[in-house]
């Protein structure tokens, strides 16, 4: 137990820290649930299970010997292809469906991809190999190689996301989809394979997510499930419609979470913390801190 | 006149058989016999809130732990006899959901899918915080005592156990029919489906979704006190996102906005995970596999082809017999 004021200066570093590289995988689950609830104005239940069953594919493939960043990348195309093969094939009859069934539908697919991985790949606990090896990086001692790695990957994503949106025109196009999808279709966008692409990108970050939250919390068909309801948090208080600040959500919600639970409410009760976030947002400030105030025409 | 009668006759056979049940089968089928009737009054309470009144829950798991804590730390700790403990505990409930019913309000749909996510995955970690440990037990929970049956009756704890259950089960069915089929069960599915043109009649949104919350809630919780007692012992990893995930399951399969389907909405959930579970005997872990699998694929098979569930099947099937006649 830290005794003297400078050890405890470190001991709140160190949480820092820590919060930080898990609060850079909440955020980038957060921005692959903005990614479709744009689109679509619903949220995707099964994305942490997605993000469990591609972090499986991954771990399979180095498990065959493949290097680590070959397997990242097939791992991140896989998902790819496999989101958008979903939305085609599991998703889109329920377009027009009501939200409660929809909501069904997401539950619906994480339960099979949790029984999948289990089924496939057993339930007992895996570790999962980082490429972040060897000692910390730039002579610090508050995080590991794989935390600093993990936040870096984390911003690298951000980063790519708003390049893609910005300055490509498929990005642009999948914007005007977005905003108004009648409008879109006449000028020529195919709006149905923008949601498509949509539901591929956020499989995607959902696949990274998951690689670098699994060196972290180890690898099980449930792992995913508390770090989707912190990316939720996240997303909730910056807000579902602004990638930005879902992501600013998303690190935000890790630090808190991780210094509540070392100094407040204690480890054991971390996911109320995520809870009362997400329950006093919506109360008091209902679109998040960045989100857009939307108000309904009667 | 045609159409209530054969029902009612269905009903009462059903109730009769119900009834019959405990005398015929052995120890171990009684215990799963008030399992369903457990689950079927949790899910009764659950479509009330989901199908009739389309408020998403995909937390009740947390108020029937309430309902089932409540009785376990009445009856043990305080010495409360079960049959008072029961509706306190469910008051309790009722309580709650009437509470969380008031942010609910401010949600709308998919708000309160995410918040009540929330709920079901932060529960056992409430009921097993440090600072509760003298009251709920901490993480090894709390262990009950079955009641006997009363005035020297010549039942088992089992068979008694089963027919508290059984009227419980029928008060709480024949409750929810009349609230349905009255002027507030028109109230609750006209917020559901049209919720500006209900407010323009005059119904207080406000205080008819609270209250279907807490209602709900109330069926929750004496369903988790009556399989409190049931199993005779409390424990927080027993009322996880699982337990919650698969009362949405059973209303589903059951058929929304129905409650004569919860009934097998309850076998369902009550018998998919004992099928996996014998089947483990011979193709080993992978079987645990099985239940959500089967639940999954289920849920999206549903809402794509049979968004009515088993008991709308039943409806359109009897509808096209009696065309065909």
């Amino acid at each position: 137990m830290p005794s003297s004021g400078a050890s405890r200066v470190n001991e709140f570093l160190h949480q820092l820290a820590s919060g930080l590289a898990l609060g850079g995988v909440y955020a980038i689950m957060a921005l692959a649930l903005v990614m479709i609830y744009q689109a679509t104005q619903l949220v995707n239940f099964a994305q942490g299970e997605m993000a469990m069953f591609s972090t499986y594919f991954a771990w399979k493939l180095t498990d065959l010997g493949w290097p680590y960043w070959r397997a990242f990348a097939v791992t991140v195309v896989v998902s790819f292809l496999g989101g958008i093969a979903l939305e085609r094939i599991v998703v889109r009859p329920f377009a027009k469906a009501p939200v409660l069934a929809s909501v069904i539908v997401f539950i619906g697919l994480s339960l099979i991809f949790n029984a999948l991985a289990g089924w496939l790949y057993g339930y007992s606990t895996t570790d999962f190999p980082t490429p972040f090896d060897g000692r910390p990086w730039f002579g610090q001692r508050y995080m590991s190689a794989h935390e600093s790695g993990s936040v870096l990957v984390s911003l690298v994503v951000l980063a790519l996301v708003w390049a893609f949106f910005r300055f490509t025109p498929l990005g642009l196009a999948m914007r005007a989809a977005a905003q108004n999808p009648t409008s879109s279709r006449l000028v020529g966008i195919r709006v149905g394979w923008m949601l498509a692409i949509g539901w591929g990108l956020a499989a995607a970050i959902g696949a990274i997510a998951g690689m670098m939250a699994a060196p972290i919390v180890y690898l099980d068909p449930n792992m995913m499930a508390g770090i989707l309801l912190y990316a939720f948090a996240g997303a909730v208080l910056g807000g579902i419609d602004n990638p930005f600040g879902a992501a600013f959500g998303g690190f935000a919600v890790g630090v808190v979470e991780n210094l509540m639970g070392a100094y407040v409410v204690g480890s054991e009760v971390k996911l109320s913390v995520a809870l009362a976030i997400i329950v006093g947002v919506l109360v008091w400030r209902p679109s998040g801190l960045f989100g857009r105030r939307i108000v309904a025409r009667v | 006149m045609t159409g209530t009668a054969p029902r009612t006759l269905l009903t009462l056979a059903l109730f009769a058989a119900a009834l019959a049940f405990p005398f015929l089968a052995s120890g171990y089928h009684i215990y799963q016999g008030a399992q369903v009737l457990i689950l079927a009054i949790a899910l009764i309470g659950l479509n009330l809130l989901t199908g009739y009144n389309g408020q998403i829950s995909l937390g009740h798991g947390a108020f029937f732990a309430i309902g089932g804590y409540g009785a376990a730390i009445l009856t043990v700790k305080l010495g409360v006899p079960y049959f008072l403990a029961i509706p306190l505990a469910s008051l309790v409930c009722f309580g709650a959901g009437f509470l969380f019913g008031f942010p609910a309000l401010r949600f709308g749909g998919l708000y309160l899918a995410l918040a009540t996510f929330a709920l079901a995955v932060a529960t056992p970690q409430i009921l097993a915080y440090k600072g509760f440990d003298a009251v709920t037990g901490g993480s090894s929970g709390v262990t009950l005592i079955k009641p006997r049956a009363p005035f020297g009756l010549p039942l088992s704890a089992d068979q008694w156990l089963y027919l508290v259950c059984l009227a419980c089960a029928a008060i709480l069915y024949f409750a929810a029919r009349n609230l349905v089929t009255s002027r507030i069960g028109r109230a609750l599915v006209a917020l559901r489906d049209q919720p500006i043109a209900a407010e323009t009649m005059g119904v207080d949104a406000a205080l008819y979704k609270t209250t279907c919350f807490g209602v709900s809630a109330l069926y929750a919780g004496v369903a988790g006190g009556l399989s409190a007692l049931a199993v005779g012992f409390v424990s927080p990893e027993s009322f996880g996102l699982s337990l919650s995930l698969s009362f949405l399951v059973g209303i589903v399969v059951g058929g929304l906005a129905s409650l004569g389907g919860m009934l097998f909405g309850a076998l369902f959930i009550e018998f998919v995970p004992n099928l996996a579970d014998q089947l483990s005997v011979t193709f080993g872990e992978s079987a645990k596999a099985l239940p959500g699998a089967i639940y999954g694929v289920l849920l999206i098979l549903a809402m794509a082809i049979m968004p009515g569930g088993v008991a709308g099947a039943l409806r359109s099937a009897l509808r096209w017999a009696s065309k065909t006649k």
